[in-house]
């Protein structure tokens, strides 16, 4: 229902009070505020959705996922194609 | 005095409208059969089926990275025309201008006309110019025709897809659609990602210097990638597949799509070319789409299967099969 | 295409074996239903279903908050169009959904001023840029929604617009699930829950479905193997008997959710009832603004007359978004009701369980 698209926070901007950051979607770069994530910090990961970014992805969370999932079915994932 | 916006009194027949006609359109297209300012021009054709096409470019904004709505009327036309295994040679051209349009933007949009007919190797020789109301149309429209001549031998139809034939396509999709529409009013988000515009009828060309099988070409225009392949699934009566992981993308078009809710496939191409390909032949096709500028990263996507009839499936990186359907409307963002 | 935290979620060979795993657990009958709409739009466009054991049902839920808004806020949404000086902004899923005679996209084929944004700020943006006219913003959406739209109307009175109003129809998510069950049409063993309204409120929201209801539930995530180790997940607890909340969407879910959301949400907004389309009313899952931010309710402010509500005739989004009948079992669909012609908005949203089924072919009819 809700489209949540992962970025990457590449700057941070302070406007009259309103922050907003500049996030990298694979190369595609929009504003959102940061309204809703004061905490959101530059080099950070976050969930994107209608301008605002609603939370921020916890990596160690993302990469645990990712290794119960490959302890869970025995298959061990290259390097490099886990790290991309 | 020079004037800086068109106006009304441009298109009612009087002096200004003869000046800018005389002074823009003439100079800028200037050649010998558009030259003598006939009612119509006359021209020889080499013997041959010909090939005739039109269309109307009516793209917001007129402005966009890679090109403008001019670029975008000579290229559209020309791959049109192309796309039937024809070599294009000459165009029309009409321009519906809303009053109010600024004469340098109306310049800038004429020369992008000129420099792709030159690289396209075709010329304009009768045009038409209406001035309208503010409010009579959103700022320019612009429609073109194009004749050529169908290459001898060649017979190329959506509904000549056999089993077994190859999929090739002449690189990443997406490119125009995404970048016009990161420019829109209310969705504007930075990319460097440009549009795709660009006459393809030398690497077409091409093409059929290496293969008289080519059975199916198409620029997959609006409704991207998949409105072409369901056309031609339907029209051979046949069964499309495609492998996902060999259409190429580029990481900011699927970055876009994801912010929007897109489906890559239904995103608009000017730049590209679809062709289903004898597979003995398949290879050699592909080897003339590399050596051209526009066909750098072209690939062999898929094959022609007799079942699905009608149908086009993808195999998904994911590792499932899918079927690829079309676009239904016009493409809006999915937020909520 | 290597896009973070998108591209690994969908690796073909983590898939395989998950889908085995899957295979040689579940044993018992699992009728699984995924709440939210971008759920559904992800297992039919990667074929998930197809890759299910006998034993695993996918049920498509009523997540699609453009589906579940109702006739008659559609229609006012409508009249409000075409009054002469205001511009409606809405989100681009908004645009074909019908109302009782006519849709958005239909009213400004019409000449009404209605414009797709991407965001609420964009609409806040665009009432201070054009103060001649009344900017509405068609407020839809859940719970991950609601707070941006919170945080606009919170900006719109910042800087003292007058012109800028939100017809809100949010809905919230958990009270609506208790209705779900409560009705007991349909025999539910396990919600794949939604996860971005999770992102925003958490997990506590939600203990009651395993406390009250002893129904197993996973939060998910939305890439294809998110929803394949959830459906995992979820064949454990129905294997072993247990009933409890899970998260598989670790990456993007907190038990807290997102305070500050919740807390921007609440400032703004106050639970009130609201009418599902198909569903009825729902207590307590709308929201309404609070008296400081009335200012901003379009419906107050700007009056119109709506016209009689009525429903599709033979039109079964209803028992769909029950979850009760599968699209494909419909009457109308894929007959009467198509995405070229719909009838209901099941089939007109790109997250609606019948567009998604008919696009993908994901029925029996289709594929067998």
């Amino acid at each position: 229902m809700c489209l949540g698209v992962p970025g990457k926070i590449v700057s941070v901007t302070d406007i009259m009070g309103m922050r907003s950051a500049d996030v990298d979607i694979s190369g595609v770069k929009r504003q959102v505020s940061l309204d809703l994530c004061p905490e959101a910090k530059e080099e950070d990961y976050v969930l994107v959705h209608a301008g605002f970014a609603i939370q921020i992805i916890d990596e160690q969370e993302a990469e645990e996922t990712l290794k119960l999932l490959q302890d869970l079915t025995g298959v061990d994932l290259p390097e490099a194609e886990s790290a991309s | 005095m020079k004037q800086d916006t068109i106006l009304l009194a441009h298109g009612s027949g009087g002096t200004l409208m003869h000046k800018l006609i005389s002074g823009l359109f003439a100079s800028k297209f200037s050649n010998p059969i558009l030259d003598k300012l006939d009612d119509s021009a006359t021209f020889e054709l080499p013997p041959g089926r010909v090939s005739f096409s039109t269309d109307t470019y009516v793209v917001q904004p007129l402005m966009f990275r890679g090109g403008n709505i001019g670029k975008l009327a000579v290229c559209g036309t020309v791959n049109d025309v192309s796309a039937m295994g024809a070599e294009p040679m000459y165009l029309s051209c009409g321009f519906v201008i809303e009053e109010g349009l600024a004469v340098s933007e109306l310049e800038t949009i004429l020369d992008s006309m000129v420099a792709s007919a030159k690289e396209a190797g075709v010329l304009i020789v009768t045009g038409d110019t209406k001035v309208v109301e503010k409010g009579g149309a959103d700022r320019l429209f612009i429609n073109t025709a194009g004749v050529g001549v169908v290459r001898d031998g060649v017979d190329i139809g959506a509904a000549k897809a056999k089993i077994g034939d190859k999929i090739l396509l002449s690189g990443t999709i997406g490119d125009h659609g995404i970048a016009v529409v990161s420019e829109r009013e209310g969705l504007t988000f930075e990319t460097a990602v440009e549009s795709d515009c660009a006459p393809l009828n030398k690497m077409i060309s091409s093409m059929l210097d290496v293969s008289r099988n080519v059975h199916c070409l198409r620029d997959p225009t609006r409704g991207g990638l998949a409105s072409a392949l369901n056309e031609f699934a339907a029209a051979s009566d046949v069964g499309l597949h495609i492998i996902e992981d060999r259409v190429p993308v580029r990481d900011e078009v699927a970055g876009a799509c994801e912010l929007l809710g897109y489906d890559v496939f239904h995103v608009a191409n000017e730049g590209k070319i679809v062709a289903i390909v004898e597979p003995a032949d398949a290879d050699a096709v592909l080897a003339a789409m590399k050596t051209s500028p526009y066909g750098v990263d072209a690939a062999i996507i898929g094959e022609v299967v007799d079942e699905p009839k009608g149908k086009v499936l993808v195999d998904t990186h994911f590792g499932s099969t899918r079927i690829l359907d079309i676009l239904v409307g016009e493409q809006l963002p999915r937020i909520c | 295409m290597t896009l973070k935290y998108i591209s690994e979620y969908r690796d073909p060979i983590l898939a395989k074996s998950l889908i085995t795993k899957i295979n040689q657990t579940s044993t018992r009958d699992a009728k699984l239903m995924e709440v939210c709409g971008t759920h559904t739009v992800a297992i039919a466009k990667h074929g998930i279903r197809t890759m299910m054991p006998p034993t695993v049902q996918l049920l498509s839920g009523p997540g699609c908050p453009v589906c579940v808004t109702a006739n008659t806020d559609i229609d006012r949404a409508i009249e409000l169009s075409k009054v002469d000086d205001v511009v409606i902004t809405t989100f681009g899923d908004m645009m074909k959904v019908p109302g009782s005679y006519s849709s958005l996209a239909k009213e400004k084929a019409a000449g009404s001023d209605i414009r797709v944004v991407y965001s609420a700020l964009d609409a806040v943006e665009l009432a201070e840029r054009t103060p001649e006219k009344r900017v509405v913003f068609l407020a839809v959406g859940f719970e991950t929604t609601a707070p941006t739209i919170a945080a606009s109307v919170i900006e719109a009175k910042k800087r003292g617009l007058k012109n800028f109003f939100i017809h809100a129809v949010h809905k919230t998510v958990p009270d609506a699930l208790r209705a779900l069950i409560e009705s007991g049409e349909v025999k539910i063993t396990g919600l794949i829950l939604p996860g971005h309204v999770s992102a925003i409120i958490g997990t506590k929201p939600y203990l009651f479905l395993a406390d009250e209801y002893h129904v197993p539930c996973v939060i998910s995530g939305f890439e294809p193997l998110d929803v394949l180790q959830a459906i995992y997940m979820l064949v454990r607890q129905i294997e072993s008997g247990e009933a409890k909340i899970e998260v598989q969407y670790r990456r993007g879910v907190l038990p807290d959710g997102n305070q500050v959301a919740v807390e921007t949400m609440n400032k703004v907004f106050e639970p009130c009832d609201a009418d599902w389309r198909a569903i009825g009313v729902i207590p307590g899952t709308g929201l309404k603004l609070r008296e400081e931010y009335a200012e901003f309710d379009a419906v107050a402010a700007i009056e119109v007359e709506l016209p009689p509500v009525r429903e599709p005739k033979g039109c079964q989004c209803g028992e769909v978004l029950r979850g009760v009948l599968f699209p494909y079992q419909c009457k109308l669909f894929g007959k009467a009701c198509t995405p070229e012609a719909p009838v209901g908005p099941c089939m007109v949203s790109s997250e609606g369980s019948c567009a998604a089924y008919y696009r993908y072919s994901d029925y029996p009819e289709a594929t067998g």
